[in-house]
């Protein structure tokens, strides 16, 4: 009865969604303020029924229903609740669920704002966000019901994928769709603007903390997964070049892209017809990474044939959007009022620069995702393109990007002086070309182009902290005046500073990656085997027994220079209902640096085979990011984006505490 | 990811974890060291993007051991890849070659960075001082109520 409460919801949410999407548009048009207000209730609601619907599948899960046919295939009564509760996002039909419930929570979210936008831009905006949600629950109810029944119902599920049992698949998705749909608000936003003929430093200040927060889950959302599949897939790789994880990645760069041209846009009023066809194009990568992931065209390039439907509605749920929001752009950017002018050196230059690199490293990414692809359905032939393509097209874009980076956030807006700003940052490059000899030195015979990549990264680091240290101190005044002023600057420059620190960070880590140490053996229990500075003894291995996997775990002793540091537990998993075997990875950390231990085969004689990684300073590559999606959360509090937030007394200009 | 992770399982190799195997290593360190440089470029054809030396799908150890045997009967590098190009079609190189149709691919983000940074240039080059536009009926009249002042008008910066 529940499952079908849910099943009506979603009907209810596309019919309320069709009001959403004619009302208020034809209300913009005629202008009508009535008309215009149908969007908010009417995307509340539309909320409150994916948000019911989606509450009826979870209980389905809960309670194991299996007389529903998506419980029965990705569920089963032994397993753990949080992964009940996880598994039902962990399915096509449940994941595209979760899509459309964050896709109305914006809306709704959109909808509450009232004070902060104009009634005008309000009612085009959701009414272009209510034709995405429509397209997409006709899409649900129509080839992916989570809700369909089976008769007769058998007595146990069928079990979730192994891989998937594990609490990345909590976190790891939600942030990742609350990434991609966020940029649905910035797309409706656009096509507001153009259909409305009409965008200023307003429409930049209303969208910008809308892209900042859709980029900042973005960032933790691909971290996360790159976390994930270095733990759970057990080689110790963290980002492959997979298609899939392409697909997420092509609308994060689209939007650091965007993320910096709204601020050129808001500040200087310049940059806007770009801006707004970024806009367009952000969502659209995320509605093709959504295509490439959900119709597996890419990932196997028959795959496609398994669920033609699906790819095909998907495909064209693509085309509809990305073709008609461009055909606008087409129609009505050149109607847009090109706005402030400025030098070529100064901050606008460096960040047009900054859109340059990045569109252009997004490009790359597409390029290389799917020309295969391309070049099968045209001539036939089938060619991979693996990680080497991308290290030779994708890093050499990236060098010159964040080379850039410190003098661009240094650089003063409308005309800037490079040899001042060089000036500013001499100290940061002395110290950043000191560190890199003096890696070279302490690893001489080792890697060579990393200790650049790692100078390049303390440039980064100090380039962002040297920014609010020469914007709070300045010569000849005191701590206590420099800590005041550094309080005093805004949340903004503070989050923009961290940002950057944390793509330094993640360099460095990336950077140390040259010196990771890797040793295979065959280990009989009292071996040892050693990377890098650590060893570890293969102490036991025994058999172990749970609710619905067994284990066969292999306990190591981790030391350093005779010094025990404790154990480390890597096993062979078998899930009992699948009968998959999975291997789980130990891992000790040290500080940033981990050991990383992955068991093998397990011999007849009793010994196994182990693979032993010592990674040094790894967690950088994660901590950057996460210190990333900081500085853009920091970035979102600042006084000026908080939306709505009452007027303050005047001559009150301190600001509250901000940072850390 | 999780759905690549959900095709690697489903076409089992999520299996072992172990990759190379120790038995597979070669005794000399420089000839196994050029050999594990190959076969990180090497994909294995039953798996999703995954080079030979990750995979642990029994085509992949294979392959492997092929390798290895092809560089201690003497073979250079480029023959090896030569080898299995001719045997697997260049499906099996994960870095597809610099030549023909593949060209559009290798030069394509070059391309794209030549096309996008004239098309800077040239909008930098237009970009000109624009005559301020008039305001509107209503905006006149907005900005009327605004200077007729009750502070309200006041810009936060």
């Amino acid at each position: 009865m529940l499952v079908e409460a849910g099943h009506y919801a979603l009907a209810l949410a596309l019919g309320l969604s069709l009001i959403q999407f004619g009302v208020p548009l034809w209300g913009a048009r005629v202008n009508d303020p009535v008309l215009m207000n149908v969007a908010p209730p009417a995307a509340i609601a539309v909320f409150i029924c994916v948000l019911a619907s989606f509450l009826a599948l979870t209980a389905a899960y809960v309670t194991s229903d299996f007389s529903v046919l998506n419980v029965v295939e990705n569920s089963h009564s032994t397993k753990p609740m949080i992964y009940k509760i996880s598994g039902v996002w962990g399915n096509h039909e449940g994941s595209m669920l979760l899509w459309i419930l964050i896709l109305t929570l914006f809306g709704a979210v959109v909808a509450g704002a009232r004070r902060s936008v104009p009634l005008r831009l309000r009612a085009n905006t959701l009414g272009v966000q209510a034709a995405v949600t429509v397209a997409f629950l006709l899409f649900i109810l129509t080839t992916s019901n989570p809700f369909t029944r089976v008769v007769p119902a058998p007595l146990e599920g069928q079990d979730l994928n192994p891989l998937l049992q594990d609490l990345g698949l909590a976190i790891h998705p939600p942030l990742l769709y609350i990434g991609y749909v966020g940029f649905s608000i910035t797309f409706a936003f656009a096509c507001a603007a153009l259909i409305d003929g009409r965008i200023d430093a307003v429409w930049a200040r209303i969208v910008r903390p809308w892209t900042l927060g859709a980029w900042a889950f973005l960032t933790l959302g691909i971290a996360m997964g790159s976390y994930w599949a270095y733990y759970e897939l057990g080689w110790g790789g963290w980002w492959f070049w997979d298609p899939v994880e392409n697909a997420s990645l092509m609308p994060w760069l689209a939007g650091t892209a965007l993320v910096h041209s709204t601020v050129v846009m808001e500040k200087r009023d310049a940059l806007k017809v770009w801006t707004i066809l970024l806009a367009i194009l952000t969502f659209s990568l995320s509605l093709l990474g959504t295509f490439l992931v959900r119709s597996g065209v890419l990932t196997s390039v028959h795959s496609f044939a398994v669920d033609p439907e699906r790819g095909i509605v998907i495909l064209a749920i693509l085309m509809i959007f990305i073709g008609g929001s461009l055909a606008l752009f087409a129609w009505r950017a050149p109607m847009l009022q090109q706005g402030g002018i400025f030098a070529p050196v100064s901050r606008e230059g460096v960040l047009v620069l900054n859109n340059l690199f990045l569109a252009t490293a997004c490009a790359t990414v597409f390029i290389g995702t799917l020309y295969p692809l391309a070049l099968e359905s045209v001539t036939g032939e089938k060619i991979s393109v693996g990680a080497p393509f991308f290290n030779f097209t994708f890093v050499p874009l990236m060098l010159p990007l964040l080379l850039l980076l410190p003098f661009g956030q240094t650089l003063a807006w409308k005309r800037g002086n490079f040899l001042g700003t060089a000036q500013r940052l001499y100290a940061v490059i002395g110290i950043a070309i000191l560190v890199t000899l003096a890696v070279y030195a302490f690893t001489l015979g080792g890697p060579v182009l990393a200790p650049l990549a790692i100078g390049l990264g303390m440039f980064l680091v100090l380039g962002s902290l040297n920014e609010i240290l020469t914007r709070s101190w300045a010569k000849g005044s005191n701590l206590s005046a420099a800590l005041r002023r550094a309080r005093g600057l805004p949340r903004s420059a503070w989050g923009t500073s961290l940002a950057h620190a944390g793509v330094g960070l993640t360099v460095i880590g990336i950077a140390a990656t040259a010196w990771n140490a890797e040793e295979l053996g065959i280990l009989k229990v009292g071996d040892t085997l050693s990377a890098g500075p650590y060893q570890v003894k293969l102490e036991r291995v025994v058999p172990r027994a749970e609710a619905n996997y067994r284990d066969e775990v292999a306990t190591l002793l981790v030391s350093s220079g005779g010094r025990e540091l404790g154990h480390v537990e890597t096993m062979k998993r078998i899930y009992v209902t699948r009968n998959m075997p999975t291997t789980e990875a130990g891992i000790m950390t040290f500080g940033l640096s981990q050991v990383y231990a992955s068991i093998g085969e397990i011999q007849a004689d009793g010994s196994v085979g182990l693979h032993l990684f010592y990674k040094p300073f790894v967690l950088l590559i994660w901590l950057g990011a996460v210190v990333m999606a900081a500085g853009g959360a920091l970035s979102l509090s600042d006084r000026r984006l908080r939306v709505g937030a009452p007027v303050r007394a005047k001559g009150l200009q301190a600001m509250p505490a901000p940072a850390e | 990811m999780r759905t690549a992770l959900a095709l690697i399982l489903a076409l089992g190799l999520g299996g072992s974890a172990l990759a190379v195997q120790p038995d597979e290593v070669l005794k000399d360190p420089a000839l196994e060291q050029r050999a594990r440089g190959i076969s990180s470029g090497l994909r294995c054809l039953v798996c999703q993007n995954q080079s030979i030396d990750d995979s642990d799908a029994p085509l992949a150890k294979d392959l492997r051991v092929l390798v290895r045997e092809r560089l201690t009967a003497g073979d250079s590098d480029s023959q090896v890849r030569d080898f299995l190009v001719q045997r697997y079609g260049e499906f099996v190189l994960l870095k597809p070659s610099f030549s023909g149709h593949n060209l559009l691919l290798w030069l394509g983000p070059f391309a794209v960075l030549v096309v996008g940074g004239i098309g800077v240039f040239v909008s930098m080059r237009r970009r000109k001082v624009q005559p301020a536009v008039p305001l509107d009926a209503t905006e006149q009249s907005a900005l009327e109520e605004l200077l007729r002042g009750k502070g309200q008008g006041r810009k936060e910066v």
